[in-house]
């Protein structure tokens, strides 16, 4: 018995001081205890009416009505007749936890069924969702290589989901007008033309301790936020100097990604059949700095790349120990952007890369910290002083994270590119007559600020990237009002600055650019 | 007959025509408000419909399904023995916007809760720092706390009336900086021992807000506030949120709480 500890104060007061606490007003349905006679507060001596608190002048009209549910007579208590009713409130006394083996067992079953259902009635044949987004953009200078125009499209993104039994069907597709595109030519690898296929796949789970997932997909891992070590999974670079949607910096992978979990830790692995190389700058939408003419260029000098025609392998091993999420990375394949150049055909080209590395994600003080590595090992031969294939690289990054008032909070991160083997990297450029070379160690500083106002409705939003060694910056200053459930208005800005025109972010600083956007979503 | 009914039985034939009532301690009525409002059975699932509006009569729409397990695997209010660390898994469908978007607590009743957000569309896992838990919940009049629940070693608790259907209970904050409240008045229904209402007085002393169940109903033996109301008295706004398939002890596995369903989601269980 559940109450049988359960100590009752007992007060006893006369009859006539029941009128001091009469019954508020109650809801239809509702029959008040009508004689049950108020209790006195802990301490008060019995012979007082029930003190009341201030601001509740009239207790009467003060006390809540009673919610529609709560309209069974509630029990009499003990004292109004002798033995008729029991002392306990029906709620309490009636309704002891049910065993969890009882009804777990009748869930279960219940579960079973469901499953065998091809078409649950509960769902829609299929489930429909997605948006239709407008946006434009402008530079905020001239830029003699390209269009003044930074964005101007409108998609429609549709996405379907539908479960077959234990199989989950999911495609989401992007159908665009792109005018300021050079070419309206289909490519599903580049996301060019008027489809952009997001994702199709289908996941299932073939062993309890086995998820599987196949087809086009959108994979993430790792703990940076807007840079990726471990994560080598396809981004699109242009699309997030532009300032499309931050879901476009994720380009979609055609991948196998089979999961396993047990107690001692969790494995995924990832088989891509074919490369899935970032849609990265090619200066055709976003200007650049072109080592072969030692100065800025753009569509005069679109990079035209040669992607091998093997697959790649990304693997996973991650546990969460006492709050302390811990990850292992591996990968295998190559450099994610055209960083090689191969001079007897002309094109760039990706060099082999593999990569191992290790995370760590965890609370500290009032916030998230995170700590990730990985070296990049660019395997092919002579990568040291051939100055036409990258060198291997140790990345690092430290971050922080934290609310500091209500609905603000900031994010802070200090990441580190760490060239191995620079001065057969700086001798390798002298061969071929470069002047400008990169630092042996690069260290980017990042700061989010974020704050939410009008009820959550508005988000106002500075991501910076600072680097003290390079000497440049990019800022992505950006304000989105949830106009309402559907609408969504956004404004926001990409702007460059640098001391070199070479630098990493100081390359774009003719891509400075301002963008709004109207989205729709269903 | 249990042995309570016994001795209030006896004692009512002692006390003859004197009319007779027993009051739970105060520790005892919060104890057994919390229970109701947050532990009941050993797991639980509801879907969950939030209208928020706002004081130009302007509406939006959250939906979301919500599991919860409890880690303590007694509901005993003995000892507090119930009371301890919850799991709680939110999955959106409204707005659209947000659809398929998982939100998942592990909260801690010594410690800061752990906190991870699923965004589908960049397939990115985002561990959330521990924020102000008095911030509103998804833009609603409800905050954090109001879904999760608050520590009741937060307050202090005082009897301070009955009437024929409440016990009204003034909760102090034991560290009033943290708080924007000064107190908190509940109206507690005596039976159920749901809060039904309950109001918020700011520093000043001025009532700011108040929570009111609208209805009520008995799920498993468990009484259920199914639909109830924030009001912000100082914006104008109100939310209504409103629980439907309400389940308790649905037998949600402990490990449905991990990173591997925020990236494929127990569909069968979220239906």
């Amino acid at each position: 018995m559940r109450l049988s500890s359960i100590a009752f104060a007992i007060t006893l007061i006369s009859t006539s001081e029941i009128s001091l606490a009469a019954p508020p007003p109650l809801p239809t349905g509702l029959e008040p205890i009508i004689s049950s006679a108020p209790a006195l507060p802990a301490g008060l001596p019995s012979s007082s009416a029930p003190a009341l608190p201030s601001g509740l002048n009239k207790p009467k009209s003060n006390a809540p009505t009673l919610p529609s549910g709560l309209d069974s007579a509630p029990p009499l208590p003990g004292g109004l007749e002798s033995g008729s009713s029991p002392s306990l409130p029906s709620g309490l006394g009636s309704a002891p936890a049910l065993p969890g083996g009882i009804n777990q067992v009748e869930a279960q079953e219940a579960d079973q069924e469901e499953s065998f259902s091809l078409f649950n009635q509960d769902e829609p044949f299929i489930n429909v969702e997605g948006f239709w987004d407008i946006r434009g953009g402008v530079r905020t200078q001239n830029d003699p290589y390209e269009d003044q125009f930074s964005l101007g499209e409108t998609r429609l993104q549709i996405g379907l989901q539908k479960d077959i039994g234990p199989v989950a069907i999911n495609i989401v597709s992007d159908f665009l007008y792109d005018p300021i595109a050079l070419n309206q030519h289909v490519d599903l690898q580049t996301g060019n033309g008027w489809v952009d296929l997001r994702e199709a796949n289908i996941a299932f789970s073939p062993l309890d301790f086995m998820d599987i997932k196949f087809g086009r997909q959108i994979l993430t891992w790792g703990t940076g936020d807007l840079i990726f070590i471990n994560d080598l999974f396809p981004k699109d670079w242009q699309a997030f100097f532009i300032g499309r949607d931050l879901e476009y910096l994720k380009a979609p992978s055609d991948a196998l990604k089979s999961s396993f979990f047990s107690d001692y830790g969790n494995l995924d692995f990832i088989y891509t059949p074919w490369f899935n190389a970032d849609r990265s700058i090619t200066g055709e939408r976003v200007s650049y700095w072109n080592p072969m003419l030692n100065s800025l260029a753009g569509r005069n000098a679109i990079i035209e790349s040669e992607r091998p025609d093997e697959g790649e392998y990304a693997l996973r091993l991650y546990k969460t120990i006492a709050g302390n999420e811990l990850a292992l990375y591996g990968y295998y394949g190559f450099w994610k952007s055209p960083l090689g150049f191969d001079v007897n055909t002309g094109l760039a080209n990706y060099p082999k890369m593999r990569s191992l590395g290790a995370s760590i994600r965890r609370p500290v003080w009032k916030g998230i910290a995170n700590f990730e590595a990985g070296y990049y090992d660019s395997y092919e031969q002579g990568s040291g002083s051939n100055p036409f294939i990258p060198n291997s690289e140790a990345r690092f990054l430290l971050g922080y994270e934290q609310e500091i008032v209500k609905n603000f909070s900031i994010a802070v991160q200090y990441y580190v590119e760490w060239m191995q083997d620079y001065n057969g990297y700086v001798s390798g450029q002298e061969k071929i007559g470069q002047m400008v070379t990169r630092d042996e160690v690069r260290h980017v500083l990042t700061n989010r600020l974020t704050l939410l106002t009008h009820q959550q409705n508005v988000t106002w939003s500075l991501f910076t990237f600072f680097s003290p060694s390079d000497v440049d910056a990019y800022f992505r200053p950006s304000v989105a009002y949830k106009a309402t459930d559907e609408w969504l208005l956004e404004l926001g800005g990409n702007f460059f600055v640098g001391r070199e025109e070479y630098t990493f972010f100081g390359q774009f600083v003719n891509n400075n650019n301002v963008y709004a956007a109207i989205r729709y979503s269903f | 007959m249990t042995l309570q009914q016994l001795f209030l039985g006896l004692s009512t034939l002692l006390a003859s025509n004197i009319i007779f009532s027993a009051t739970p301690s105060v520790d005892e009525i919060v104890n057994r408000t919390n229970y109701t409002s947050y532990y009941q059975g050993q797991d639980g699932k509801a879907k969950v419909k939030m209208t928020i509006t706002d004081a130009q009569n302007r509406t939006r729409k959250r939906e979301f399904v919500i599991l919860r397990r409890d880690v303590p695997t007694t509901d005993a209010i003995e000892n507090n023995a119930y009371e301890g660390d919850q799991k709680m898994y939110v999955y959106f469908s409204r707005p659209a916007d947000v659809n398929k978007m998982v939100f998942m607590v592990l909260k801690k009743t010594k410690a800061d809760d752990d906190r991870w957000l699923y965004l589908p569309a960049l397939d990115l896992v985002k561990r959330i720092a521990a924020s102000d838990k008095r911030t509103s919940f998804v833009g609603s009049d409800f905050l954090y706390e109001d879904v999760s629940g608050r520590n009741l070693a937060a307050d202090t608790h005082a009897l301070i009336g009955t009437d024929d259907n409440y016990y009204i209970i003034e909760n102090t904050p034991v560290n009033p900086d943290e708080v924007e409240f000064s107190k908190y008045i509940m109206y507690i229904h005596k039976t159920t021992f749901l809060p039904v209402s309950t109001e918020y007085y700011d520093k000043q002393g001025k009532k700011y807000k108040t929570y009111t169940a609208l209805a009520v109903d008995t799920i498993e033996g468990h009484p259920t506030i199914t639909k109830s109301e924030a009001k912000n008295l100082n914006t104008g706004g109100s939310t209504l949120m409103e629980y439907s398939s309400v389940q308790y002890d649905v037998g949600i596995p402990d490990d449905i709480f991990s990173e591997r369903n925020l990236r494929k989601p127990p569909r069968k269980l979220l239906r």
